[in-house]
């Protein structure tokens, strides 16, 4: 910069002077310090938190009996003064149920909104369902708990087998007609070959046919099914499902969206009807962008609280058999609130330690899930290279 | 440009000295945290303390008795209202912190056990009851009523109420694994409102028409049976200060408003029971 005021002092009066660079570079410099600062605050406190639940977990990690039961034992009555047990197998089954179930809801459903949202709906309609699905996330998960509670408890109870019944008709109609037309199709090419007979009209005919048939036989079945609590881990399972949908739906357009309009037009192009073009090259294309949409979703359902607390019944024990849905189950997230008043933080008990020692499972849990979606994640961008 | 500099920090400094000067002139403040059995007495002595002193700012959480402590021994509330007593390891290490727990008894609760207002069962035993929470009881019909399974809601394990169920009536012993657990009385209230075949328990004040109270060992919990000592499941409600509150000040107007025939009313009308007639 000297250099070029030396030869053209012309530009003199266009250039600060000394003094004023000097306070500018300083600004700059605190500038950027500041920035750096502002951003290390989330990063360390990350490392804090970790920091502080390992601490905090580790005097129950150290007490080998104790951990052999937590994982082992479904017999949890810390609160005991005299023998208390700490076994949360029943917990950690009923998180994982609870997170299956409901991923087992919001996945499909979020993936099929966002594939309609981005492929089959036009612009501007699509522009007017999204921001209305992503106004899910702004519900304060309470109210979702309160409505799981008070509304959607009682409804499970008295008409739980009836609603069951209904939407097992109206999600598995649709999908065993479909499957069940394809099947058809390729049996019959099998046997009849490819020439029309009436014969083959009537074996084609009644693949549908049998397939609407066990549908009704089961929409039939449960119907009779009697739900005795309301709050149950389908009741939990259903409602996060939907605090997971916006996550899954927002996430999975973005990465559709992301797949360049020449695969579409390619595809299409090439002859491919819009089913084809969109289940076997635009899925496929997004589908490490989808992955990533269905480990936050599933981290959003790992790591709630309020709603499970509150829906879930909190049932210390596995349900019986172990697939039904309608028997109430606890998480460790319900447990962690429900237990850390009474936990004696200041004689530092083991009741106190061993919810930090499951905050720390579920924290565990959530980093790996975090880099696996890091992972999957930086998959798609490599493959686009 | 340095004068506009210069303006405006001293435009927040004069903010930031203004905010400071009206922190050191806040009003007189007392923080109320614990129990959510007490916490309606508390809200309704608030609002009638407030009314004539308009200077105090009265807060209060309700978190359960086993936060109200400590908050208490982090010196983070003047008063923890309480629904069972302090436990000895929790009195420990309040008098460890130099915090020296009083209790005030502000009233008498009893514990409703309440079921939907269809059940035919209107009465039980105590040991009926214990049979139920502990699991050897669990179909209707056992105790006389329809053939159908119980549902057992019990409040958290993190509640003064749950303590108080768990010794006066299981007398410590394990609750049943199917219980399910929720985390307030009103909660309890609206599961057993809204279940069949619901069984719970709750404080005395928060029965209403939307649930039937059960009357135990053959009587029905009323304020009168309560003080009587009639009834089988009851207890004192406390609230804790650190050390006797100073004469005259709004800790100690508080902590005795229940002593007032004013005091009583607010008690009665809640559904306690005073301590005093």
């Amino acid at each position: 910069m000297k250099d070029y005021k030396r030869k053209n002092p012309a530009a003199k009066s266009l250039i600060m002077d000394r003094h004023n660079s000097a306070f500018k570079a300083f600004c700059q410099y605190a500038g950027r310090s500041m920035l750096l600062a502002i951003t290390a605050i989330p990063t360390i406190s990350i490392i804090f938190i970790l920091f502080f639940i390992a601490k905090e977990a580790l005097p129950f990690f150290e007490n080998f009996s104790y951990v052999k039961e937590f994982f082992t034992s479904t017999a949890w009555t810390p609160s005991k003064d005299a023998d208390p047990h700490f076994g949360a197998l029943a917990i950690f089954y009923g998180t994982l149920m609870v997170t299956i179930g409901s991923c087992v809801i919001a996945v499909p459903l979020g993936v099929i909104a966002a594939v309609c949202l981005n492929e089959i709906l036009p612009h501007n309609l699509a522009q007017k369902f999204k921001p209305v699905v992503e106004l899910l996330a702004a519900v304060p998960s309470v109210a979702y708990g309160f409505f799981a509670l008070v509304v959607f408890a009682p409804i499970l109870q008295n008409h739980g087998g009836a609603m069951m019944s209904i939407a097992s008709i109206i999600a598995g109609l649709p999908i065993a007609l479909v499957s069940s037309v394809l099947i058809g199709e390729f049996f019959a090419a099998k046997l009849f070959g490819k020439k029309k007979s009436s014969a083959k009209k009537i074996f084609r005919a009644a693949f549908p046919c049998a397939a609407a048939a066990l549908v009704f036989w089961g929409a039939a079945e449960l119907f009779n099914v009697k739900i005795s609590s309301g709050t149950n881990a389908l009741n939990a399972s259903l409602i996060l499902a939907i605090m997971a949908l916006p996550t899954i739906v927002s996430i999975s357009q973005d990465a559709l969206s992301a797949v360049g309009r020449d695969m579409r037009e390619g595809a299409l192009a090439l002859g491919s009807t819009r089913f084809e073009a969109i289940f076997k090259i635009l899925l496929p294309c997004a589908k490490s962008g989808i992955a990533v949409a269905i480990i936050l979703g599933f981290m959003r359902v790992v790591g709630e609280t309020m709603v499970v607390w509150m829906a879930s019944g909190n049932a210390l024990k596995i349900p019986e058999p172990f697939y039904n849905f309608f028997e109430p189950v606890r998480t460790l997230t319900a447990t962690i609130a429900g237990e850390m008043g009474e936990a004696d933080q200041s004689t530092g008990s083991a009741r106190y330690h061993v919810l930090f020692a499951m905050s720390f499972c579920l924290l565990v849990a959530g980093l790996l899930m975090n880099a696996a979606s890091q992972w999957v994640g930086s998959g798609m961008k490599l493959k686009k290279k | 440009m340095n004068k506009k500099l210069s303006k405006l920090l001293a435009i927040t400094a004069a903010a930031a000295l203004g905010l400071a000067f009206q922190s050191v002139a806040a009003q007189n403040k007392i923080v109320i945290d614990g129990s959510t059995t007490v916490g309606p007495i508390s809200k309704a002595f608030a609002d009638y303390y407030s009314e004539n002193h308009p200077d105090v700012n009265i807060t209060i959480s309700e978190s359960g008795s086993g936060n109200g402590v400590k908050s208490l021994m982090n010196k983070a509330c003047d008063i923890a209202n309480m629904s069972r007593f302090m436990k000895p390891a929790e009195f420990k290490s309040c008098v460890e912190k130099n915090i020296m727990p009083v209790a005030h008894v502000v009233a008498f609760d009893g514990l409703a056990v309440i079921v939907n207002p269809q059940n035919k069962i209107s009465t039980l035993t105590l040991e009926q009851i214990a049979d139920i929470y502990t699991g050897k009881i669990t179909n209707w019909k056992e105790v006389g009523g329809d053939d159908a399974q119980i549902i057992i809601v019990s409040r958290d394990t993190n509640s003064g109420t749950y303590e108080t169920f768990n010794e006066l009536v299981l007398h410590k012993k394990d609750v049943a694994k199917n219980a399910e657990y929720v985390g307030s009385n009103g909660h309890a209230r609206t599961r057993v409102n809204t279940t069949k075949n619901a069984i719970a328990y709750v404080g005395l004040g928060f029965v209403d028409d939307t649930v039937k109270p059960l009357s135990v060992n053959g009587i029905l919990p009323t304020s009168k049976s309560i003080s009587t000592g009639k009834y089988a499941i009851a207890r004192p409600l406390y609230m804790f200060t650190d050390a006797y509150p100073k004469m005259g000040s709004d800790i100690y107007n508080f902590v005795t408003l229940h002593l007032s025939k004013e005091g009583r009313e607010i008690i009665k009308d809640l559904g306690y029971i005073p301590v005093c007639e």
